[in-house]
């Protein structure tokens, strides 16, 4: 499903974040990316949904090489993954609802139907009675919860998240693993990179672990 | 075809809610552009009013046509029944020499001096009044006349058509240079607007973005307020022509009752309001698309 060949990421200036990934991915792993700050996980996310190109090597999601794909092309790349990202990249102008509306929007679906999915989604991550509030009034573990109801509005059949626990006390990032788990025991593939490795062990089916842009 | 529908409702349902969201900034914007495009507007209208004025109550121009002072009867009835066949020709009046002496004589303190005249001065002459407005038809009308038999000189009294008609040609030009530079600044003024909403959408449009938003996606609720905000400049345009024409019928009609005119303002037809209307939303594309192509930068982004 996904497939990394001789992948490697150098930022301009010469830093090397990534160098010579082999990897593979089969459709419904759960796979846990472990490393230090700075081993370049966060790099290694943003390849797939061609956030960042690699200097060097293939990507391949779906049979489809993105690091060769053309710009016209990463907006339907992206609308078929789902990505909560470290900042979560909230949009605070509007409210619950409309934040977890944006990506149906974004692919044109029918307003009628995207309420009904909207809904769906904020009920999975337990927002469904706060879809008036606006971001600011959330928690910090309901917004992460927002985020995560957005990556999955769009029933994408790969989930990328990256730090989705950080920050968060205990019994929260408890809650959001859970959600990975049941995303997961219904056919998503699920990357996760974290800090919080013991949290997701129990149902990982394996764990990549990152040292200065290697896989160890 | 449904999809495409879907979301270009939505792209104009969102320029409406963010022109509502910020009303002040969405009224005074229109009113700038409405104040730009009423200056050409209003001339315009002024324009179309006075061209209908020259054409209805100015007088028609003439053309006077002198026989020779040999001329007999017969010449002048010759020529009289040759002006009358003329396709151009709407009327045709005969000044005899005799009319002509006798008008003269009745003038003031020249009696006496046409008195001491061995014989008649004047030449038999007609007074012809064309269906022909275009100086050059009444210039071909001219030297047709001039090739008649016995006739002498024939006069165009076309001088005050043809400075009427470089004053409105100037008029018009006047109003069309004002036109283009005032649309450069609606434009200008869109740029403008435009680039503010992409510098206060940014998160937005970085967030689309990373969720797959093409970039017409992006541009299209901004096309939307481009163009919106134009129509609403017109509008406000068309109002303030449309109250002016009001407030000047009255001191208008009493000036043209002075000079004995017949003449009621009229405000903008349907098909000029139309246009109005149509190019302040041209305009406003155009600026919305210019502005995009200079602070959209399609790039990759993260």
């Amino acid at each position: 499903m996904i497939r990394f060949e001789q992948v490697s990421k150098r930022f301009p200036g010469g830093i090397a974040a990534l160098a010579d990934l082999n990897f593979t991915i089969e459709a419904g792993e759960m796979i846990v990316l472990s490393g230090r700050s700075g081993a370049g996980k966060t790099t290694l996310l943003k390849l797939i949904p061609a956030i960042e190109r690699p200097t060097h090597g293939s990507v391949t999601v779906n049979g489809q090489n993105v690091a060769a794909l053309k710009r016209a092309g990463v907006p339907f790349l992206r609308r078929k993954l789902g990505l909560v990202f470290q900042d979560q990249k909230l949009l605070f102008d509007r409210n619950v609802f409309d934040n977890v509306m944006l990506p149906l929007s974004i692919a044109g679906e029918s307003p009628r139907d995207s309420q009904r999915r909207v809904r769906a989604a904020l009920d999975k991550v337990g927002l469904l009675e706060r879809e008036k509030a606006m971001p600011v009034a959330l928690s910090g573990g309901e917004q992460q919860r927002l985020a995560i109801a957005r990556a999955v509005v769009n029933r994408p059949a790969i989930l990328i998240a990256d730090e989705p626990t950080a920050h968060l006390d205990d019994d929260y990032a408890r809650d959001i693993a859970g959600m990975f788990r049941s995303f997961n025991q219904v056919g998503v593939t699920v990357i996760v990179a974290t800090h919080h490795d013991a949290l997701f062990a129990p149902f990982m089916t394996r764990r990549l672990t990152l040292e200065q842009g290697r896989l160890t | 075809m449904k999809r495409w529908l879907i979301q270009h409702r939505e792209a104009a349902a969102d320029a409406l809610r963010r022109l509502a969201a910020t009303p002040l900034n969405t009224l005074l914007g229109a009113l700038v552009l409405g104040i730009a495009m009423a200056l050409p507007a209003g001339g315009e209208m002024l324009f179309a009013n006075l061209l209908g004025l020259a054409r209805n109550s100015a007088a028609t121009p003439q053309l006077s046509v002198f026989m020779t002072l040999d001329a007999g009867k017969k010449d002048a009835a010759d020529v009289e029944a040759r002006l009358r066949k003329h396709a151009l020709v709407r009327d045709v009046r005969l000044v005899s020499r005799e009319e002509a002496l006798r008008r003269l004589k009745a003038s003031e303190g020249l009696g006496d001096v046409i008195d001491s005249l061995p014989r008649n001065p004047f030449p038999d002459a007609f007074i012809v009044v064309p269906r022909a407005e275009s100086p050059e038809e009444l210039e071909s009308m001219r030297t047709d006349f001039a090739k008649f038999n016995k006739v002498e000189h024939v006069q165009l009294d076309s001088a005050w058509v043809k400075k009427l008609d470089a004053l409105l040609r100037l008029a018009r030009f006047a109003i069309a240079l004002l036109a283009v530079l005032l649309g450069v600044a609606l434009i200008a003024v869109t740029f403008n607007t435009i680039r503010l909403q992409i510098f206060t959408r940014s998160a937005e449009v970085e967030v689309s973005r990373l969720l797959g938003a093409t970039d017409s996606f992006i541009r299209r609720p901004l096309y939307y307020f481009g163009a919106l905000q134009g129509l609403a400049g017109g509008a406000v345009a068309w109002i303030l022509v449309f109250a002016a024409a009001l407030l000047l019928k009255g001191p208008v009609g009493e000036l043209a009752a002075l000079y004995g005119l017949e003449f009621s303002l009229r405000a903008l037809p349907l098909a000029e309001s139309l246009v109005l209307l149509g190019t302040a939303v041209i305009l406003g594309w155009l600026g919305a698309w210019l502005s995009l192509r200079r602070h959209l930068r399609a790039g990759e982004t993260a």
